[in-house]
Formats: C-alpha cells, structure tokens, sequence
C-alpha cells in the first residue's frame, strides 16, 4: 500500500526537529542574554572602582597660594588593583593645561562636570575603560576647573567574563541536550496513539469493518470519525452487494431448481427416447450453469480474500473430515469410498474458508472422473510440509495437458461429458499460492489422479 | 419417509413434491414459516427441507426457533447461496446438512438418508415381508437372519422394488433412477445390480423376475 500514497515528510521528524529547533534557539538566546547582563554587572563593578579613584583624586585637589595643588592617595591606586595586573593611566588637567599625567590619555567628547563620564576606547593598544569627573576649585581671584581622568585596562575583567561565558555555554548546552530528549520523549509519546490506532486497523481481517472504539486523543477525533463512517459505508455497501447477490442467486436458481425438479419428474413418466434425451440434456444443461456460476462466485471471492487472508489456526484433519463427512452422500450415490488416512493433527494457519473450498474443488473433482464402486482415498499429512493427497481410480490427468489443467476454463480432453467449469483446479491452485503452497498434479503408476495440495 | 417441505415458490414446491412423490415420499407444503409453524408443531415429521428466503422472514430463524424449541427433527436446508461461507453459517444455526438449489433429488435423497442414519432412525419401521427385513436408512436386508448390508446403488434398487411389489419396472426408468444424469451409462449396466440382488436375496420369499423387453418385477411368493 505504502507504493501508492505519497509520502510529504515526517510529523515524527517534524515535531522533534521544531522542539529541538526551538529549544537551541533558546539555548543561545540564554547565552547571548546571560553573558551581556554579566558584562554589564562586570563593566558597573569596575566602573564604580574608576569613579572612587577619580573622585578621591579630586577630593585630594586644592587651591593654595593661587595654585592648584594635589596631593594624590595612596588608595587611589591601589583599589584598582586587579589579580591580572591590569595596567592605569591618568591625566590631569586644569582647564585644557596638562597638570600631571599621560598627555595623550583621550578625552570624552563631552565633558560633564562633576558628573562622572565613562566610556570605552583604545590606549596604547589596549581596550581601557576611561572614567573622568572635574572640580571646581576656587580660590582668592582663582577660579578654576581640575579635571581626572582614570583609565584601566580591562584584562581582569575579560578574564572574568571568559570564565562566565564558558560557564553559561556548557549550562546552555546542558539545557539543550536536556531538552532535546524531552522532545523525543514528548515526540514518541504524541505519535504513539497513531501508531496504535494503525496497528490495530492493520491486524484487524478481511470482514471486520467494526468501527473504532478505542480512546483516541482529542485531536484524532475528526479522522477517527471518519474512519469509522469510511467503514460503515463500506460494510453498508458491502452488505448491500452481499444481499443483492443472495437475492440474485435466490432469483435465478430457484426457477432452475423448479425446471430440474420437472424436468426429473417428467423423465419418470415419458418413455419416448427423444423426449428422455431432451429432458436428460436439460438437467445437464441446468447443472452446468449452476456449477458455473457457483464456481464463479467462489473464484471472484477467492481472487479478493488471497490478498486479505483471514489467517486462523485451523487442524488440516478437522478441515478435510469435515469435508468427508458433508461430501459421503454423494459419493455414496456412486458406491464411491472415501478412505481418509492422516496424522494425528496437522495445525496450520490459514484462511478456513478459503482451504475447505480448494479441497472440496479437489475431492469434487476426484468424484466426478471416480469409476462407480471405486475408492478415493485422501492423506492428510503434517511432513515435510501441510499437505492434502486425494487420488483416485478415474483414468487420470490427460499426460500432455498436465500444467495446463490449472488454467482458468481449461479441462482435459478426456472431460468430455462430465459436467464441469473449468475452475475448479484453478481455485485450489490459487488457494495453494495464497497459502505459499503449491498444487501438483501427476498420474499414478496403477492408473488414477493424484492431487498433492501443499501448504 | 414424511416430509415437511417449507418453500415460498409455488412452482418449485409443486415440483419437488412432484418428483419426490414418485419415491413413495409424503409431503406437505408450508409456504410461510408461520404455517411452517403450525404444520411442524401439530404434525411429526421425519425431516424438514427449509429454504432460507422466505416471504415473512428468513429461513435461519425459524431454524434457530426450531432448535431452541427443543424439537430434534433433522433439517435439510434448501439454499440458493452456494458460497462456503453461507453453508458454515447455516450448519452452525443447527442445520443438519444443506443442498443448493437447483439440486439433484438423488442426491438430495441420498444426504435425507445420511442424515436419518446419523440421527439414529426414523418413525419409519423396518420393513418386512416374508422372511425379510430391509431397513432402507440403515441400508441394511437380513434374509433369515442373515444379514447383508447392502450397497447404496443396490439399496436404492431394492427400495424402488419393494415398494411396489408386482409392479414391472422398465430397464430406463431404474437407470434414470439409480445414475446420475452425467452418467452416460447403457440400460445393461442395472443387469449387474439386479443380479447382486438376486443374489442378496437368495432363499428368502422374495424374487426379482425378468419380462424381456418390459424389465423387471419384484414377486413375492
């Protein structure tokens, strides 16, 4: 079946590929988010050590005999000092005079007062991070502006966040690797009712076209639903075609039964040899159609449950007993004798209804070419593998006509004058193949059919 | 043998009961499973041929109805479904055995006789005359205690012949009777079962005697 429905991806791979997706995506916006809000605390940490330097800097400065004097702390330094070694630069200015300091130290575009200015540039071929601040100093007819400008290199912090960053990434690849199989897990764990409602219509036979009443999730409702009312349409046209061909049947073959049944009683008062001839012809004329059309049937139902087989486990020796038994009167009628021979039991699995028509094909078969008061003796045998073996005293299969035999509408020459469709070897042929089995045909040494129905 | 035929077409009751009266048989005719009712529950039959369409319902019923109703008289479908599947279902309602239609009355005899003696016997005693007795479900003829089970063709001979003691029986009738209509056989051929009855019969009261040309007649001393 899988050959004619085209296939548009996967929703297995579908939804594991959209979780997973979905999941990295938050993986590393988790990283970006984490590593920029710690440079951020990282950057304020050091920013707030610069603004005490600057301002203790500026605290220290003062006017004394009309000139700017400063005295820089000792602290002022030594709090920035940093486990890499992180290298300071600073500058003084009074006004735009370079008091002390490095003269090319660069300067915010926009100076602020007071305020502390902080900003990232390059110095000496390092990044720095600049904090500066003025004060206004004023003195006897002095007034005037000291502006400092602290900057520090930032290879503690780099190091710091380095190590943040790994650890945010392993954190994030430890949540992307976790979620992941969460959605495997959520993946099998939504695809598993589908799964389940297949196998169960998969495993279900031919015949049963019962609705669905296992649980289903909510969102398989609408396609179970009309899964179900596929298959009640299904049945309903089914049942319909059923009883159409019941009543067909019903229709045609009783007015030939009743034609039979007069045309037989009828020979019971005639005497006259063309009257008995025509009645005699009639009869035949009635059984051949009849046969055909049931043998028709029989095959047309054969040719559909092959590819559907009803597989049961069935006792090959039940099966062909059964057969005997409904078949002895008939035989009977010709003194022909059933001799069954078999093994205790020979269990197979197979369609019951599809084996006990080849067979009864076979043993009908067997009946109709026997000689009056002879034997048909029938074998069931377990070894080597099922198999059925009916041969009998008749004068045996047409020896140049053998692989024709189970053709459709063939018959063997010498089959002339008994009634017969040609169909009968070709349904237990075909049941056979259906079964992995073969239908052999060959001709006893002492005269007599063989028929071999293996499985 | 006493039948219960139950058939909702005219032509075809009228036919069986017909042909199956020149057996010897008694039949009566049910064309509703309601009369089928009535008929089975006031008569005693010895089989029951059913068809299974019927006009006020399905034949299956009445045979479930039948069978739960504790009444053992042995059924015989009439079916116009030739399908496997159709015959389980109607042997597993109950059904003794089935023919489709349209049926061969030799055989349609031949499965009323395997039923009868799978069930036991019928109403019908033994029949005897003379110092013979022949019980025609059993297939058996004991001539002076003696007894002889007899072959089905030999079987059927000798109850066409019994029946009718004195009457002559042409050779083509008993062809008709005993082959079956694929059987192209010769009127000589009922010479070899004529003389296995004769044979069978030997010593006893009974006789089957030639008219050349006419066929052959069953004497009773």
């Amino acid at each position: 079946m899988t050959d004619t429905v085209r296939i548009s991806g996967s929703l297995r791979r579908r939804l594991a590929i959209t979780l997973i997706g979905g999941a990295a995506i938050l993986a590393i916006l988790l990283f970006i988010v984490v590593r920029a809000y710690a440079a951020q605390i990282a950057q304020k940490g050091q920013d707030s050590i610069l603004g005490a330097s600057v301002t203790s800097i500026l605290d220290a400065a003062a006017i004394r005999n009309g000139s700017v004097e400063l005295d820089f702390p000792y602290s002022a330094f030594s709090i920035l000092n940093t486990p890499s070694d992180d290298r300071v630069f600073y500058a003084i200015h009074r006004d735009d005079t370079l008091l002390s300091g490095y003269e090319f130290l660069p300067q915010p575009p926009e100076k602020n007062g007071a305020q502390h200015t902080f900003f990232t540039t390059t110095f000496h071929e390092a990044t720095v991070r600049i904090a500066q601040a003025s004060r206004v100093l004023v003195g006897e007819n002095l007034r005037t502006e000291v502006f400092v400008t602290v900057a520090q290199t930032q290879d503690a912090l780099s190091v710091t966040l380095n190590r943040i960053s790994r650890n945010v990434a392993l954190f994030g690849i430890g949540f992307f690797l976790l979620a992941a199989l969460l959605s495997f897990w959520a993946t099998s764990l939504t695809i598993d009712p589908l799964t389940r409602l297949t196998t169960s219509i998969t495993r279900r036979g031919p015949q049963d076209l019962t609705p669905v009443s296992k649980p289903v999730p909510i969102e398989m409702v609408p396609l179970v639903v009309s899964l179900n009312s596929l298959m009640e349409r299904l049945d309903q046209s089914l049942q319909r075609s059923e009883d159409f061909i019941a009543e067909a049947a019903h229709r045609v073959r009783t007015p030939l039964a009743t034609v039979r049944s007069y045309a037989e009683a009828t020979l019971q008062r005639v005497s006259k040899e063309e009257n008995r001839q025509a009645l005699r012809s009639m009869v035949r004329a009635i059984d051949e159609s009849s046969r055909a059309a049931g043998q028709l049937l029989d095959h047309a139902m054969i040719t559909f449950r092959a590819d559907h087989l009803d597989r049961q486990d069935i006792d090959l020796v039940d099966l062909v007993s059964e057969l005997v038994r409904g078949l002895s009167p008939v035989a009977d009628m010709k003194d022909v004798e059933f001799v069954l021979q078999s093994d205790a039991h020979v269990d197979v699995t197979g369609d019951p209804i599809l084996l006990q028509n080849a067979v009864r094909n076979v043993i009908d078969n067997a009946l109709k070419y026997s000689p009056s008061e002879s034997v048909i003796s029938i074998c069931v045998r377990a070894d080597p593998t099922p198999r059925v073996i009916i041969t009998d005293q008749g004068p045996g299969f047409p020896v140049n006509q053998m692989t024709q035999l189970t053709g459709r509408f063939t018959r063997g020459d010498n089959a002339t004058g008994i009634i017969g469709s040609g169909l009968g070897l070709t349904i237990a042929q075909e049941v056979a193949v259906a079964h992995g089995g073969t239908l052999y045909l060959s001709n006893q040494p002492e005269g007599g059919a063989c028929v071999t129905f293996s499985m | 043998m006493k039948f219960l035929l139950i058939e909702d077409n005219i032509q075809l009751a009228h036919a069986i009961c017909s042909r199956m009266g020149f057996d010897g048989h008694v039949i009566d005719h049910a064309g509703t499973i309601q009369d089928a009712r009535a008929y089975s529950a006031t008569e005693d039959y010895d089989l029951i041929l059913l068809d299974i369409m019927l006009p006020d319902g399905d034949g299956r019923d009445f045979l479930k109805h039948h069978r739960e109703g504790k009444n053992d008289t042995p059924v015989i479908v009439l079916t116009a479904r030739s399908q496997v599947s159709d015959r389980i279902s109607i042997l597993d309602l109950g059904a003794d055995d089935y023919v489709t239609k349209p049926f061969d009355h030799a055989e349609l005899e031949a499965r009323c006789r395997a039923v009868l003696r799978r069930r036991g016997g019928t109403s019908q005693t033994v029949l005897r005359i003379g110092n013979v007795a022949f019980d025609p479900v059993a297939g058996t003829l004991v001539v002076d205690e003696v007894s002889v089970q007899l072959r089905n063709r030999e079987l059927r001979l000798l109850e066409l012949l019994i029946n009718a003691p004195g009457q002559i029986f042409a050779k083509q009738k008993l062809v008709d009777r005993l082959f079956s209509y694929d059987d192209d056989v010769s009127e000589n051929a009922i010479e070899v079962y004529i003389g296995r009855l004769r044979k069978h019969l030997k010593g006893s009261s009974l006789s089957i005697t030639t008219l050349r040309g006419l066929g052959y007649r069953l004497d009773h001393d």
